[in-house]
């Protein structure tokens, strides 16, 4: 029945200019998922120091410098590929989003070094203790979010190779730069846990 | 009437059924907000009978010494998947269904921001129950242990480690969470996103209608608190199948880590399930208080403090464990604090209905019972908060009590309140006013029968979750009146249950608007279109149907 209410005379702040739908469920995502990491940390913070036997952390652990700058490094890549992308040049884009791509490859590749020296080497499994245990639960739990960011990308790429993406996808690019961004957020709060304070 | 007979309006009150199956396929695959509504509505009654059941057999269990009807073994399942169902398959589909039918309505807009992980959330919240419902045949294991999960719905580590809990039974109930918590997550992301990005022209925050307010802010804590429910199950998983030692006590773990991490989770759910129940009272009581909402900034301010300190009072869960005194003063005092924010609703509630022309319609005396149950909730909530009360008083009855009376009390009592009020805008019939005085004042003397014995039966010293007891303790009495409510309960239900049928079968229509009510859902027709409004409406006050019938005093003039 009555669908539109009257308009009136006193003059109302009309289209109001609301975020994109796809930033603001990013951004959701992202709070729920920092809340999960949040007691991953936690636990990790809970247990330094508690294990009843060895390996212990400073015997083993070497600070990935490396891997750590190109996470860092591909955090300026996107926003880059993502600013090419908003100025509509497609070649741009997909140059600096491929360099973004690789340099997450390059650190799951450390990553997955390290753990083989870990296990081999060392023989520090996730039940061995429970340095073992929080620290393979929190870097593996980061790595999974690597690894689901860079199958995304990897997406991405492939339909802009196929030339899907335009300077119209521009906000549903910067929603999954935006998760890009918080995985390397986490990444540096994972160092300073696993590396600096729990070493 | 000669009106209704002309030849035009024929076709369409003869619209030829569609076949069943067709119906039923239309329903697998909607994507829209209203039908996912009631689906999650109808998954939330049908998952409360069988919880319903379960309470009865250990009511009955109990309503006798040294009672033999269900084994011990039995007991600690009836009781774990009652509290599990309760929690997770009752409280959480009712209040996401009414938030999924109710706010792009109550918005102005035509759905949620992400229609199909909307059905994404639906559908693994239900599969995420059938799961939990699987343990009962699947929990066997190839141990051959145990069926349903038999840990209680806390589930202590490290009662839950693959030593003391054999068999699959604790993996299926790991698992259900795990799928129907990610399921609620999604449904949060989908309802903020839709409050931010989708109200009507001019429906700033400060006129969002307080349901929607209150919802947002659940959805936010949601949010927020779900993933360290999720993180601690993972973690339990690990230690069950990889062999890790997060709560494995003989390597270091630490059992009161999980109680830490389940709580965090654990108390502010307790707001997440009420606050939308506050959210329906603010609504409702206002309408048949024929008066606007008294203190609307203050409500949504008190909700705001609520989620805000609810997050910081989990550990009262654990005064008995042994904290430290510093820890067990923060949790007292904080816990203490909380009553600050929801007495002022209180009070904002009383307000409003106080000098108003109240109608004591079905959906308003839910509500008042609400307010006197919930009261009652509340006080003996702070008792509980005072460290040295709950070392006496912690795991007894009294405890059992107090939650009850928040959460049936409390919640449901308005949950009812709400499918009573807006059961005619979902589907253009009115529910039976006589029955549903019969629904309420069953359930008023059953409720209150039912729990306020186990106050006293706490107090004298009876323990949660005991599966018998031996004469002469006093308790006899307490437990046989509490036994005798369930049976008024269950036909409070039944007579709920009787009357929605008969409603659907032949209720009255209800028409557009039935309660003369004053926010946007009830400007469309009952049941509303797919696309819900025409146009979109737009807005100039908190009450925009307000305005459009007093176009000589609208509200915003005095806001």
């Amino acid at each position: 029945m009555i669908n539109a209410i009257a308009r009136t005379s006193h003059a109302e702040p009309t289209e109001e200019a609301f975020p994109s739908r796809g930033r603001v469920g990013m951004v959701c995502l992202i709070a729920t998922e920092a809340a999960l990491f949040a007691i991953f940390v936690v636990a990790y913070l809970f247990y330094i120091g508690k294990s009843f036997i060895g390996p212990y952390p400073a015997q083993v652990l070497e600070v990935p410098i490396l891997p750590t700058i190109c996470l860092l490094a591909s955090s300026a890549t996107i926003m880059l590929a993502e600013r090419a992308l908003s100025h509509g040049y497609g070649m741009r884009f997909k140059g600096w989003w491929f360099l973004t791509i690789l340099l997450g490859v390059e650190f799951l590749r450390a990553t997955a070094v390290e753990w083989y020296r870990l296990i081999f080497t060392h023989h520090l499994t996730i039940s061995t203790n429970l340095f073992g245990t929080t620290f393979y639960s929190l870097v593996g739990f980061h790595a999974l979010h690597v690894t689901v960011g860079l199958t995304l990308l990897t997406l991405v790429l492939i339909l802009s190779v196929c030339g899907y993406v335009t300077q119209a996808q521009n906000e549903r690019v910067a929603a999954l730069s935006l998760y890009w961004h918080f995985v390397d957020v986490v990444w540096i709060v994972v160092f300073l846990v696993v590396y600096v304070i729990g070493r | 009437m000669a009106f209704a007979e002309s030849p035009l309006a024929q076709p369409q009150a003869e619209t030829p059924r569609l076949p069943l199956l067709v119906q039923l396929h239309d329903w697998v695959v909607t994507v829209d907000h209203k039908r996912l509504g009631i689906m999650y509505i109808c998954t939330g009654l049908l998952f409360f009978a069988v919880a319903g059941l379960e309470a009865s057999i250990m009511r009955w269990q109990l309503a006798f010494p040294n009672h033999d009807v269900v084994s011990p073994a039995v007991f600690n399942r009836l009781f774990t998947m009652h509290g599990t169902t309760m929690v997770f398959l009752v409280g959480m589909p009712l209040i996401l269904g009414l938030a999924n039918y109710l706010i792009p309505l109550m918005i102005g807009a035509r759905d949620l921001a992400f229609p199909r992980l909307n059905a994404f959330g639906f559908w693994l919240s239900l599969f995420g129950g059938a799961l939990l419902y699987f343990s009962y045949l699947g929990g066997e294991g190839l141990t051959g242990a145990g069926t349903a999960p038999d840990v209680g719905w806390f589930a202590y580590a490290p009662l839950t480690e693959r030593a003391f809990s054999r068999g699959h039974s604790t993996d299926y109930w790991i698992l259900s969470l795990l799928v129907g918590g990610i399921g609620s997550v999604a449904t949060s992301i989908n309802i903020v996103t839709t409050v931010v990005c989708m109200r009507c022209q001019g429906m700033t925050l400060a006129r969002m209608p307080l349901f929607v307010w209150m919802l947002l802010v659940v959805a936010g804590m949601i949010l927020l608190i779900m993933p360290p429910l999720t993180a601690a199950q993972i973690m339990l998983l690990l230690d069950r199948y990889l062999g890790a030692r997060f709560f494995d006590t003989q390597a270091g773990g630490s059992a009161l880590l999980w109680q830490h991490f389940f709580w965090i989770f654990g108390h502010p759910e307790v707001y997440v399930l009420m606050l939308p129940g506050f959210a329906a009272a603010s609504e409702i009581i206002p309408v048949f208080s024929r008066k606007p909402m008294f203190g609307y900034a203050a409500m949504v301010g008190a909700t705001l403090a609520i989620a805000f300190i609810g997050m910081g009072v989990w550990a009262h869960h654990m005064f008995t464990v042994g904290m430290s005194t510093m820890a067990n003063t923060f949790f007292a005092a904080s816990t203490m604090l909380i009553a600050v924010p929801t007495g002022i609703k209180i009070f904002n509630w009383l307000a409003t209905m106080y000098g108003g022309k109240i109608r004591f319609a079905t959906p308003m005396l839910f509500c008042t019972g609400f307010l006197f149950q919930f009261l009652c909730a509340g006080l003996t909530g702070i008792m509980l908060a005072a460290p040295p009360f709950d070392w006496q008083l912690s795991d007894s009855y009294f405890v059992v009590a107090h939650f009850h009376y928040v959460l049936i009390g409390g919640l449901l009592f308005t949950i009812f309140a709400a499918i009573y009020y807006w059961f005619p805008k979902a589907t253009g019939k009115m529910l039976s006013e006589t029955l549903g005085q019969w629904h309420f004042w069953l359930l008023v003397i059953g409720f209150n029968l039912t729990f306020g014995p186990q106050h006293i039966a706490g107090i004298l010293g009876m323990p949660r979750r005991i599966y018998t007891y031996a004469p002469g303790r006093g308790w006899e009495l307490w437990n046989l009146l509490s036994s005798v409510g369930v049976a008024f309960q269950a036909l409070a239900v039944l007579c709920f249950v009787w009357n929605v049928i008969r409603a659907l079968r032949q209720g009255p229509p209800a028409g557009d608007d039935p309660w003369d009510a004053w926010t946007l859902e009830w400007t469309t027709t009952s049941p509303p279109p797919e696309y819900n409004f025409e146009t979109l409406p737009e807005v100039q006050s908190r009450r925009p149907l307000w305005d459009l019938k007093h176009p000589h005093d609208p509200d915003w003039h005095h806001e």
